[in-house]
């Protein structure tokens, strides 16, 4: 099995996000992380879902989120042809004794503190997995006391847009 | 200002503008208002049903007799629950179907208010698509995209569920003004025609193979291709089998037609299948009950699969080529494609497939007790009744004689429910297509128990003018599972008698508790189906010798002023043959117990 990621396009309507993650637990697919928001145009939301299958069932999960009729478009992003990105806040133990070190670390990773206490330190870092897993093993002996993760997003490299045709579409018919 | 309606009228007089003749269902707070209109509406019939399961296999009769999209309408909560199991059963066969629910006030939704149930969430796996309406300016172009949804691409079910505040609210977008609407769905856009380059490489193959079958499937009815089916067969001169969904596509009586392949299909079609080097799969989608064993289905065969729905290509066998197309379309250019192509010699394909056929003709044994063949029954009524009428069959033993049995000449006049395997579908059924087609004859073929499911419609059609003929196949028994029984559990009859009939005994019960429910049940039928049938306003008949088979039959067809029912009762141990035991390879088809077909393996 291989990991994928794919940018979907979908309407956006109230249950699209519904309609999409119950597909692909319907047919028996695991997500692996799944980010939404709004994008440059207002009737269009963007997922980005990375998925863990094999070729061949990746090409029948994509037909079937196809035929969605809210889902606008799907495409996969290649991992070297696009820009990905996740982003992890970390609440991590930082007493005196232990503070300066602990702001090395996050300045090795270019991540930010967004938020400091006597004890702890809230670190802020986007990156790519790999990254954040490095900086998440870094900070792990100080004692993390508290973690979340977006889900991952990304976007195609170079001048291209995957919503211009898509909004064409959308133009016409509205 | 006058031009100001309701939410409810507009849902009225939008579904009149869409095209709607008719609607099955029932009312109830909900959809209350929804029926006020309903009431004086003068270009759509409401037809109500005794059960909301009942409306929606109505609505499914009607669209798969027709072609039109059906439509059913029920009220919240359980309205709307009842109405699942057709839903489901009309996404399963890509059925045009459109269902109009009910809902409680928008500002209750979430509340467990009464009768509140989330419908759009539950159907959301069982829809093409589904709409909560959020304001009554949006009625007519939400009902125009539904049966658009519903009746274009590969059809199937949509459900519009209508919150009573918007029913009640009042608008001034007016259907007849805005219609058509247009409709705004930016993801929907279905491919109809097929690519050129994949239709001459198909071609290609076409004109290449040796062992070629064109496996047809239900999407050659969708696409209401028989005509041109015919044309490609016969410039091909290639053998033709028809699965569940397309019975009647291609005519049985013609010589390239080797009848229905797949569980309890014929020796022809499945061993043709199996030793194929060429699939021409058309608007079929390799489902398990025609391929056995997938590894092992038609091993040498290369694969040429056109299907509307791009998902069902390679979804369970990989495609050669692949062919994305309204299967009309499709047909059409290949068969422009093959007029310039040099025609195969078959001649040692077709002595093959001669050999199978005379040898393993569809045929069935006559009791040594003196009861009725079922079979026999269901072949007489087919000869009777003919060719030009509708069989609406059961989920059974009954379903799979009545497919084998019965000569279908034409497209439409074979209706079941075979995705789903819903029990309980067809005396509804049979009512919707008798309504889309009053003037055909229409039998509904029923099992003992399937119709025990849902023969409540019968009073419907009994007051509602709605003539159709019903054939209870009575076996005592849900005679299929019983036959699994019979084949794989050791003759032990857990809880498959059904005590229709006399002689419920005759059954060895087998130790433990539950085995009482299986007891003997003496001299009596319950129910008894020829009073029952009265009671519901029919004219019940029974007919229990051969003899009388045809005689029963021909009063039936006289009668036409009333539904009529006739408790056929039968053979209670037949068995339906050939068949493929479930996740066996297709290689291993007995043509009765423990007997295979022995073929000789040498290849043309
Ligand atoms: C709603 C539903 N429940 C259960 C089944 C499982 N099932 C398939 S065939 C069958 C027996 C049907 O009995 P009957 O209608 O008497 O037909 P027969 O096989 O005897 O011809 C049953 C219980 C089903 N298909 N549908
Ligand atoms: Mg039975």
């Amino acid at each position: 099995m291989s990991t994928h990621t794919l940018s979907v396009l979908v309407e956006n309507k109230p249950g699209v996000l519904a309609r999409v993650a119950g597909l692909f637990s319907r047919r028996g697919f695991n997500i692996e992380s799944l980010a939404v928001g709004p994008t440059e145009h207002d009737d269009i939301s963007r997922m980005t879902i990375v998925v863990s299958v094999d070729e061949l069932p990746l090409e029948q999960v994509t037909k079937q989120l196809n035929k969605l009729v809210n889902v606008i478009k799907i495409v996969e992003m290649e991992p070297l042809a696009a820009v990905r990105r996740e982003l992890v806040l970390i609440k991590v133990r930082a007493d005196l004794s232990v503070r300066s070190q602990v702001l090395e670390t996050v300045q090795l990773f270019r991540a930010k503190v967004v938020d400091v206490a006597p004890e702890a330190v809230t670190v802020e870092a986007t990156g790519t997995r790999d990254k954040l897993d490095a900086l998440i093993r870094m900070l792990e002996p100080f004692g993390i006391r508290e973690l979340v993760q977006s889900g991952m997003v990304a976007l195609g490299r170079g001048p291209r847009s995957i919503t211009d045709r898509s909004l064409r579409a959308l133009d016409r018919t509205a | 200002m006058s031009s100001q309606i309701t939410g409810a009228q507009s849902l009225v007089r939008s579904l009149e503008a869409a095209g709607a003749d008719v609607v099955f269902g029932i009312p109830g707070g909900a959809i209350l208002p929804a029926y006020d209109p309903l009431y004086d509406a003068e270009h759509l019939r409401h037809i109500l049903v005794r059960h909301e399961q009942g409306a929606g296999h109505a609505a499914e009769g009607y669209a798969q007799a027709t072609g039109r999209v059906g439509v059913c309408i029920a009220t919240s909560g359980p309205g709307a629950t009842n109405l699942v199991t057709p839903i489901a059963d009309a996404y399963m066969d890509s059925v045009p179907l459109v269902a109009i629910t009910g809902q409680v006030p928008s500002g209750a939704i979430g509340t467990d208010a009464f009768q509140e149930a989330d419908i759009c969430g539950i159907t959301l796996p069982i829809t093409k698509h589904n709409f909560l309406v959020a304001s009554a300016d949006d009625i007519p172009r939400t009902i125009a995209e539904a049966f658009h949804l519903a009746s274009t691409g590969r059809p199937g079910p949509v459900l519009v569920d209508l919150p009573k505040d918007i029913l009640q609210a009042t608008t001034s977008v007016l259907p007849a003004d805005v219609w058509p609407p247009t409709l705004c769905l930016p993801g929907y856009r279905p491919v109809t025609r097929p690519h050129g380059k994949q239709i001459r490489e198909a071609a290609r193959m076409i004109s290449a193979a040796r062992r070629p079958v064109l496996y047809v499937g239900g999407g050659v009815l969708k696409a209401r291709a028989a005509a041109e089916l015919r044309t490609l067969a016969e410039l091909t001169g290639i053998p033709v089998v028809t699965t569940l969904m397309a019975r009647g596509a291609f005519p049985d009586s013609h010589p390239q037609h080797l009848g229905m392949p797949g569980m309890h299909g014929s020796v022809a079609a499945v061993t043709a299948l199996q030793k194929s080097d060429l699939l021409i799969a058309l608007g079929a989608r390799f489902d398990d009950r025609v391929t056995g064993r997938l590894s092992s289905f038609a091993p040498k065969a290369a694969v040429i699969h056109a299907d509307i729905d791009p998902a069902e290509i390679g979804k369970n066998r990989v495609a050669d080529v692949p062919i994305v197309g309204d299967c009309r379309e499709v047909i059409a250019d290949l068969v422009a494609a093959l007029q310039g192509e040099p025609r195969a010699d078959l001649a040692g394909w077709w002595r093959q497939i001669d050999g199978w056929r005379r040898t393993y003709p569809l045929g069935y044994d006559l009791p040594t007790d003196g009861s009725v063949a079922p079979q026999y029954v269901i072949e007489r009524l087919g000869r009777i009744a003919g060719p030009e009428a509708l069989y609406v069959a059961g989920v059974g033993q009954h379903q799979m004689w009545a497919a084998q049995f019965i000569s279908y000449e034409h497209p439409y006049t074979w209706l079941n429910s075979g995705g789903l395997g819903t029990m309980g579908y067809a005396v509804p059924a049979a009512m919707g297509a008798k309504v889309g087609r009053p003037e055909a004859t229409v039998w509904a073929i029923d099992g003992d128990g399937c119709f025990q499911m849902t023969n409540q419609e019968l009073a419907t059609c009994a007051l509602e003018g709605i003539p159709i003929k019903v054939a209870i196949i009575n076996n005592g028994s849900l005679g299929m599972v019983r036959q699994w029984q019979t084949l794989f559990y050791d003759q032990r009859y857990s809880n498959t008698d059904l005590g229709t009939r006399p002689d419920g005994a005759g059954t060895s019960a087998g130790p433990g508790v539950g085995a009482a429910s299986s007891a003997p049940r003496g001299a009596r039928r319950v129910p008894d189906f020829v009073r029952l049938a009265e009671a519901l306003g029919c004219v019940g008949m029974r007919c229990e010798s051969l003899d009388e088979v045809d005689a029963t039959i021909d009063k039936a067809m006289a009668i036409d002023d009333a539904p009529v029912v006739v408790d056929f009762v039968v053979h209670r141990d037949a068995m339906v043959w050939p068949m493929v035991a479930a996740g066996a390879s297709n290689d291993e088809i007995r043509i009765a117990r423990d007997i295979a077909p022995d073929f000789d393996y040498e290849e043309a």
